[in-house]
């Protein structure tokens, strides 16, 4: 599902000539460090040995065709599936048996696909559930959510299941933002919506990793809009690895666009 | 007229005391999902344990604590003891557990309590004001003003609860989206533990109002009940606490009507269908915001 132009976050097209910041693989600033990951539902193997690793203050992005296994990798790092083999270490501290609510209080946050919004709480409601294991959390971190989706700013007295797809997103990330993250687990954010917002969304949370060092593993099938925005890629098929570069390496490689990421 | 006002003002009690049952079926439909079949037999149970305590010589008081309390660890122990294995399965499978809980708990009520009736001597006067000369209003006695403000007290802090605390709001998270909540560290198993420890207290309290109410209690004394609370909080929507209490209202106006005009042997075919117009007019019930979520 290409977009039709690449209308992309951060506006420059592909394939971009600069070379990589940084390398994809195996440098020692690891946040977080997947090991040997392997998940299946029942009989059926999702996830394969893989491994990968989220570099600090960095996007990076887990793509692949419907099926791969990317959303299996993120519900498997924040504990909703539990591996039948490997680890989930972050910073230094291995969580994989660790309990789904206790990802948040070390600093994991993830938006799960298709929103995620509690459609009967208010947006103010929805924001404040992100920060609920904190205590009490002071009114300007709020406001400075609202700031950044002035959208949902105006909306923030109505039910959520009165919000837009666009707004949605917002809302779920906007939240997410609120658990002080330093990894924050996206899971195929752009799904159903319009280009335009979508690089709005990928936008902004380029602007939170340059300026705030924030860390993202995205979950992407939008795999044109993902690496333009990601510094690092990985493919995944069939619940492998299948390369793991630079971003941008990887959208100048035709083959392995046309082969595994569809554009 | 003066019957009219009586049928009216019994009717508001009636169903302040379907509101109370209606209420505590509501937290456990929103927090789990699940009807509980069992919150009759629960609250005998609590009702029997507040009269155990009366009996050994404290004050009605003192045994409404009790009952309370009784409640609230009856509910926790039942929910995650015997509810938790089956949350999240098919729906047949809760309620086939909470109608087997309903009859165990009523059958151990009556062991413990035998199954004959015994009086019960509520805390204030059953006796009527008399309003005027040669006129007085059955329903409107000091126990029935009790009951009334009971309910009423009980609805507005489980309002307060909802909407103006923490925990209230990780409780609605936790109802509405539980893994989101338990991605954001709400930790959902104690909140659903929760919900069920307040619907049991809630659920007690009803349990010792009707027993006041009616000046007689048996190990299935709360059986009809369970049919009206179950309507009254059809009628609200299944969902919403503020629900429950109107619909708790409506259905207690409606069934005095029946009781006055037409005939008591009616109540029990009254309520059932008021039940099923409401299925069939207003499915979500008339509080519902489902359609308009769904859409």
């Amino acid at each position: 599902m290409a977009e039709p132009h690449g209308s992309t976050a951060s506006g420059h097209g592909l394939p971009a000539a600069s070379g990589p910041a940084g390398s994809g693989t195996g440098t020692a600033t690891a946040l977080l460090d997947v090991q040997g990951l392997s998940a299946s539902y029942g009989p059926v193997r999702a996830l394969d040995g893989v491994s990968l690793r989220a570099e600090s203050g960095r996007i990076t992005a887990v793509l692949g065709a419907n099926g791969a296994g990317k959303t299996t990798l993120l519900r498997t790092i924040s504990g909703l599936v539990r591996p039948t083999a490997g680890h989930v270490v972050l910073d230094g501290e291995d969580i994989t048996r660790a309990p789904v609510e206790a990802m948040v209080h070390k600093g994991m946050a993830h938006v799960p696909e298709g929103r995620g919004v509690i459609a009967e709480l208010t947006v103010d409601e929805n924001l404040r559930v992100g920060s609920l294991f904190r205590g009490k959390v002071g009114r300007e971190e709020f406001d400075r959510v609202y700031d950044l989706f002035p959208r949902i700013a105006e909306r923030r007295d109505n039910p959520a299941h009165t919000l837009s797809g666009g707004e949605r997103q917002m809302l779920v990330v906007g939240r997410a933002l609120l658990a002080r993250p330093r990894i924050l687990l996206l899971d195929e954010p752009s799904l159903g919506l319009a280009p335009r917002i979508v690089a709005q969304i990928f936008g902004l949370v380029r602007q939170l990793v340059d300026s705030e060092g924030l860390s993202v593993l995205l979950v992407e099938q939008n795999a044109r809009s993902a690496l333009s925005v990601a510094d690092t890629g990985v493919v995944l098929n069939l619940g492998r690895v299948v390369v793991t570069d630079d971003a941008r390496t990887l959208a100048a490689d035709e083959d392995l666009r046309h082969a595994y990421l569809g554009f | 007229m003066e019957e009219f006002l009586s049928l009216t003002l019994g009717g508001v009690v009636n169903g302040s005391v379907y509101a109370a049952f209606a209420l505590a079926l509501v937290l456990i439909w929103r927090s789990t999902r699940i009807v509980n079949f069992a919150q009759g037999s629960m609250a005998a149970a609590t009702t029997f344990i507040a009269v155990a305590v009366i009996d050994s010589g404290q004050s009605y008081w003192v045994g409404l604590i009790v009952a309370l309390l009784a409640g609230l660890v009856m509910g926790a122990l039942i929910e995650r003891v015997i509810i938790r294995p089956v949350e999240g399965g098919p729906e047949l499978n809760a309620v086939i557990v909470t109608l087997g809980l309903f009859i165990a708990i009523q059958g151990a009520v009556a062991l413990f309590a035998g199954v004959n009736q015994r009086a019960f001597v509520p805390p204030f006067s059953n006796i009527g004001y008399e309003v005027r000369e040669g006129f007085t209003l059955l329903s409107l006695s000091p126990n029935t003003i009790w009951t009334v403000a009971a309910v009423v007290v009980t609805m507005l802090l489980l309002i307060a609860l909802f909407r103006f605390t923490r925990l209230g709001l990780a409780m609605r998270a936790s109802a509405f989206g539980q893994e989101v909540a338990r991605l954001l560290g709400v930790r959902v198993g104690r909140m659903l533990t929760l919900g069920w420890a307040l619907a049991a207290a809630v659920g007690a309290l009803a349990g010792l109002l009707i027993a006041g109410d009616v000046s007689f209690i048996s190990p299935t004394f709360m059986d009809q009940l369970i049919v009206f609370g179950f309507v009254a909080a059809v009628l609200g929507g299944l969902d919403s606490p503020i629900g429950a209490v109107v619909g708790g209202l409506l259905l207690g106006l409606a069934l005095n009507y029946v009781r006055g005009y037409l005939d008591d042997s009616l109540l029990g075919m009254a309520s059932l269908v008021i039940l099923v117009i409401v299925l069939l007019v207003r499915p979500g019930g008339l509080f519902s915001t489902t359609p308009a979520r769904r859409a």
